[in-house]
């Protein structure tokens, strides 16, 4: 049945909400940037329990629950591409111009992977498997964004030529 | 309330209260308070069935935070719910996991409440409640002078004022024992007159040192069937009943005051359907969530369905103090620590450990037979649980 409603005189009211946040990173989390930003070293956290290396770290295990608070190992800077997306809609919430690939990479040494964008080469020549380095931002961050995309270690066909710094 | 089977709260577990936790993110300072709740049942994950979370929407702007919380909460591969009903969040959970117990679909349930105000912007959050209509643009957040100036009206304003700072005073005392409380003040009797003068006013009487704190915290409480809890712990607090009654109101917006409140409902239906006819004697502490100074007082005679001024003259006469004939919230209560998605469950933990004996320095003289707890959120919302131990299931059967 087709709805047919009388929208005379009908007002709608527009709003807006404004939610500042300050997110608090704790110990666990702010030890991984500081070594992101002072030291370009990527850190991950190692569960005995489980023998996994966890990136990004985290102060207990979810899975056994041990304490991983002093359980440092440095992984990557390189690593490999478990899997991939293109985002080809420009939207306020998208960072970046688009086309834009999002990526599971899993560091040297780490067995979860971590999410980040890929740069410096053609969207439609990303695959599973491909060999990437992270490129770390000039200017220091506070976010995971201290890594500012990850690259292909060996020279790809690139479309947009090398990445700009984005942020 | 008809139950399938009975339930117990085993363990509780709280973090420490506070204004900042830097050095926690949200999951790890949660993990604190499973930890403790864990260990005073004397279990691990493995024997927990289901996990329920909850904490006010959109106060550190996190969306489904009970998904990766998972890294503090223990979750993983576990069933899991999400519960968030505002200020009575706590409570509701509690509530939640009666019901998962009791109903036997889980024989042990671990509910966790949590929250970061430092993190958000909790006026921004809360003024986002009111109707988009009639009230969004015409309203103070969760602060009001509403209360005061009704009781003002009702008993002048020396004698109200000076009760108000009275029960704010012996919230302090209490809070002084508690280690775990944010606000400890040492707060005097004799600096009444001084912070009555001289403490900031928000809106109308309702002044700064009325209004509860804004704190960050997590706690963690695990409730057992019958069975599984006589196994687990000596003495269980046995949760007897619990009623909730929500209720937007617009405060008197559209109505004519005075009006039922739900606590006064909620607290008129649980007394008759467990039997109590004179909840002062019958009962021996309430763990109430006071937000304010002025509710706390003004909120005694709901409760307990007193009349004229028999709740002022309890405050005054120091009978809600620990040592007095009705204790209120040895814990230091809703005025000394504020984590708002824990606060209306740290109601119902405290009571319950209260009745365990396992409150620590802030625990009762006496022991503890049977215990309200209450939640308050919304605009006029109310959770009332009463709780009892062994010796008072005993002497009711």
């Amino acid at each position: 049945m087709e709805l047919t409603p009388d929208l005379r005189d009908c007002f709608t009211v527009p709003g807006k909400l404004a939610l500042p946040y300050t997110y608090f990173a704790g110990r666990i989390g702010s030890r991984f940037l500081l070594a992101l930003q002072e030291e370009h070293r990527i850190l991950g956290v190692r569960c005995a329990g489980c023998a996994t290396v966890l990136v990004p770290p985290r102060a207990t295990c979810d899975r056994c629950q041990a304490d991983l608070a002093d359980t440092w190992v440095e992984v990557g800077p390189a690593g490999r591409v478990e899997n991939f997306t293109v985002v080809r809609y420009a939207d306020r919430h998208v960072p970046e111009p688009v086309p834009l690939v999002l990526a599971l990479i899993r560091l040297d040494g780490a067995d979860t992977p971590l999410v980040h964008r890929l740069g410096g080469m053609d969207p439609e020549a990303v695959r599973v498997g491909l060999r990437v380095t992270a490129v770390f931002a000039a200017e220091p961050r506070d976010t995971l964004l201290c890594i500012d995309h990850f690259r292909p270690l060996a020279p790809q066909p690139s479309a947009a030529g090398p990445r700009p710094q984005g942020g | 309330m008809k139950k399938n089977r009975n339930v117990g709260i085993v363990g509780v577990g709280q973090s420490v209260y506070s204004s900042h936790r830097e050095e926690v993110n949200q999951p790890e300072m949660i993990h604190e308070a499973v930890v403790e709740a864990l260990e005073m049942a004397g279990i691990t994950m493995a024997e927990v069935d289901c996990v329920v979370h909850g904490n006010m929407e959109l106060f550190e702007m996190v969306h489904q935070p009970d998904l990766w919380h998972t890294l503090g909460t223990g979750a993983w591969g576990k069933e899991s719910l999400r519960v968030t009903t505002g200020g009575t969040t706590g409570a509701t959970l509690a509530a939640a996991a009666d019901h998962l117990v009791a109903s036997g679909l889980h024989d042990v349930v671990l509910a966790i409440g949590f929250e970061k105000l430092q993190e958000g912007h909790t006026t921004g959050g809360i003024t986002n409640m009111a109707d988009p209509l009639w009230g969004r643009q015409l309203q103070t957040g969760a602060l009001t002078g509403m209360t005061a100036a009704q009781m003002i009206e009702e008993f002048g304003a020396e004698r109200a004022k000076a009760a108000a700072m009275a029960y704010r005073i012996l919230m302090d005392a209490n809070a002084m024992k508690n280690p775990k409380a944010h606000r400890r003040l040492g707060l005097r009797p004799d600096q009444a007159e001084e912070l009555a003068a001289n403490s900031p006013a928000l809106v109308g009487e309702l002044r700064m040192i009325h209004m509860c704190s804004q704190s960050d915290g997590a706690c963690a409480m695990i409730f057992a069937s019958e069975e599984k809890a006589r196994q687990l712990c000596a003495q269980p607090a046995w949760i007897e009943d619990h009623v909730t009654a929500h209720r937007e109101e617009m405060f008197c917006l559209f109505g004519n005051a005075p009006v039922l409140t739900t606590h006064r409902h909620c607290a008129r239906k649980l007394f008759a359907r467990n039997g109590i006819r004179d909840p002062r004697r019958e009962i021996d502490l309430f763990e109430m969530y006071d937000p304010s100074a002025w509710w706390g007082l003004d909120w005694l005679r709901e409760f307990l369905l007193l009349e004229g001024d028999e709740h002022l003259r309890m405050v005054e006469s120091g009978a809600i103090a620990m040592d007095g004939d009705f204790p209120v919230n040895p814990s230091g209560g809703v005025i000394a620590s504020n984590p708002i998605g824990a606060t209306a469950m740290v109601r119902v933990a405290e009571a319950a450990l209260q009745i365990m004996g396992r409150a620590g320095g802030h625990q009762l003289p006496r022991p503890v037979r049977r215990a309200l707890a209450s939640g308050f959120g919304g605009t006029m919302w109310t959770v009332l649980f009463l709780l009892a131990s062994d010796t008072e299931r005993q002497a009711a059967a």
